[in-house]
């Protein structure tokens, strides 16, 4: 935001200055609206419109009241969301730890880099959906088996970028920590992660959108909990389209909110070096 | 005086101090896909504890290399390197190197960056003791005003300052210098000069410095190693610089073996061992 004149705020010269970053957005996403809407109106596609959010009455109390808990799967959006979220935090926050860890000593000796690398790249490339049956058959459970979904399916970026990371450590930086023969310890703390932290954050950030797009994939196949991804199976079931809309519209305002919280930390990172 | 060419460790002339430093029959050479590449060959050299020495030589000669087998960085393939008649094995605290790129820590302060070396070799003091000998050379250097100040908020002169007041600090024997003023602009780089003169005046550590500047080491230095062209390079001639300490710059530029001085290294550099690009 830029800065307050100082005579005082001026909503015409707010607008003058930040117009340019307001109007080609509204025009975008409002075009993009109405087209989507008169596809659906003129029966282009069976899609339910954007309208209909609204004209459904189902999905309109969907809409106006995201906090309503009547038991068991018969939650607001909000609730379904949260479910999903604490899931992702889960299966995420293992594959930070994990994927840091494993990123490091990958990063620091060659020969476990030779060995795991071409593993860890055929294993990013396994797509979420994939992940699904396996790690059903492996925990026999749908609650540890979607963490693990989220967990497979988010470590990669993390652990390639940490591993890069510590590969990047400048040369001059090594021969500091020989020249002063520093302790492991101290050369971990004091070199290694700082040196790194940028390079985590790149892999962090890049696997929180991918952790959250396993959500959907995992609760998609395991239904039968709450979540956002059982809320869109349920819907295309019963033949809800505009509800499904809906779900789509949650997911994706989550997925931004994810990624811009981290493009944040990012920046605060970055700059507080 | 120059380099002793004697293979024997044994044979120092009597009554001659025992050398810090002596490099016997050094050769190094960088294995390639084509076999090795020898970059340093049949070096000899005796350093007295205290003494300045510089090194000069054409670009990619091998002075970095020289001196990296001091600090310890690199191996010799041939011969040996002798610090207080042990052969060197690994890098040490006991010579400390001001990098050519100054290598401090952008995420920590100036003052951080001189407590962490400090910290990592004697970690047995106080920390009171401690701050005192960190603020003691940061002064030193003229950065107390600095010392809370990132790395990366310190023009290139005040970070060779940071990077002179961490290898002070923590009292090497031997403190190895790679080109550290040849970023700098004249004036600062002459104040820096001045102000190692006098640090190494009070402190007496024996100091390797590399530049590409015949001034900079006839005003600094006791003996001016002259480097050979590689690949092989060896080394050509040792100047003896013996203009009285304290130095002043005026001074020695009056002093006519100055441009004796000046005159054999330019002739060395430039007319026996020119380099291909400037005998052109
Ligand atoms: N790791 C290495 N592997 C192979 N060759 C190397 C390696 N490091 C240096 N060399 C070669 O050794 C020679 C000497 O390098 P060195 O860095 O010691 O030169 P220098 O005299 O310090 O040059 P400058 O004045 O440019 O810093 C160069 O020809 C360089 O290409
Ligand atoms: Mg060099």
């Amino acid at each position: 935001m830029s800065p307050a004149p100082s005579s005082g705020f001026h909503l015409g010269q707010w607008w003058k200055r930040n117009r340019k970053s307001i109007l080609p957005p509204i025009f975008g996403i409002g075009g993009f609206l109405i087209f989507w809407q008169l596809s659906s109106s003129l029966g282009l596609t069976k899609l339910s419109g954007p309208l209909s959010l609204w004209t459904e009455e189902r999905t309109r109390e969907l809409l106006l009241y995201p906090f309503f808990d009547r038991g068991g799967l018969d939650k607001g959006l909000f609730l379904h969301t949260m479910s999903s979220l604490s899931r992702v935090a889960l299966g995420y926050s293992l594959a930070a730890v994990i994927g840091i860890a494993v990123g490091i000593a990958v990063g620091l000796n060659k020969g476990l880099n030779r060995a795991f690398d071409p593993l860890f790249q055929f294993l990013r490339m396994v797509a979420p959906l994939a992940w699904v049956p396996i790690a059903l058959v492996m925990f026999q459970q749908n609650q540890p088996a979607a963490i693990f979904v989220i967990f497979i399916t988010s470590i990669w970026p993390i652990l390639i970028n940490t591993a890069e990371g510590v590969r990047q450590i400048p040369q001059d930086y090594r021969n500091v920590a020989l020249v002063l023969q520093m302790s492991k310890k101290r050369f971990f703390t004091k070199i290694l992660i700082p040196s790194t932290l940028p390079y985590i954050f790149t892999g962090l950030r890049i696997s929180i959108g991918l952790a959250w797009l396993a959500i959907i994939a995992a609760e998609i196949v395991m239904p039968g909990t709450p979540g956002i991804g059982f809320f869109i199976w349920d819907a295309n079931q019963n033949g809800y389209v505009s509800d499904i809309v809906l779900g789509v519209i949650w997911i994706g305002a989550i997925g931004l909110i994810l990624d811009r919280l981290m493009a944040w930390l990012q920046t605060r990172i970055s700059s507080s070096r | 005086m120059t380099a002793s060419l004697s293979a024997n460790p044994a044979s120092t002339a009597a009554g001659a101090a025992a050398p810090l430093l002596r490099f016997e029959q050094l050769g190094l050479a960088y294995p390639t896909p084509k076999g090795p590449y020898p970059v340093l060959e049949n070096i000899n050299l005796e350093v007295q504890s205290g003494e300045f020495v510089c090194v000069i030589g054409h670009s990619g000669c091998g002075k970095s290399t020289l001196l990296n087998t001091v600090s310890g960085f690199s191996k010799p393939t041939a011969g040996q390197v002798l610090l207080h008649g042990q052969p060197i094995q690994r890098p040490g605290p006991d010579r400390m190197v001001v990098f050519q790129g100054y290598a401090l820590l952008p995420w920590c302060s100036a003052y951080d960056n001189v407590y962490l070396a400090i910290d990592s070799v004697k970690p047995q003091l106080s920390d009171r003791e401690k701050r005192e000998i960190v603020m003691e050379h940061l002064e030193l250097v003229g950065l107390t005003q600095a010392a809370e100040k990132l790395i990366t908020q310190l023009s290139g002169g005040m970070k060779q300052r940071v990077a002179i007041a961490r290898a002070l600090a923590i009292r090497p024997e031997v403190l190895i210098l790679d080109e550290p003023f040849g970023a700098l602009d004249a004036i600062t780089k002459e104040e820096l000069q001045e102000e190692l003169l006098k640090i190494w005046n009070t402190q007496k550590c024996t100091v390797l410095m590399i530049t590409h500047d015949i001034d900079e080491a006839l005003f600094l230095a006791d003996r001016l190693v002259m480097m050979t062209n590689g690949p092989a390079a060896g080394i050509g001639e040792v100047l003896t610089i013996d203009f009285p300490r304290p130095r002043n710059r005026e001074d020695i530029m009056e002093d006519p073996r100055y441009y004796e001085l000046r005159n054999s290294a330019l002739d060395f550099l430039y007319n026996r061992f020119a380099h291909d690009d400037d005998s052109k």
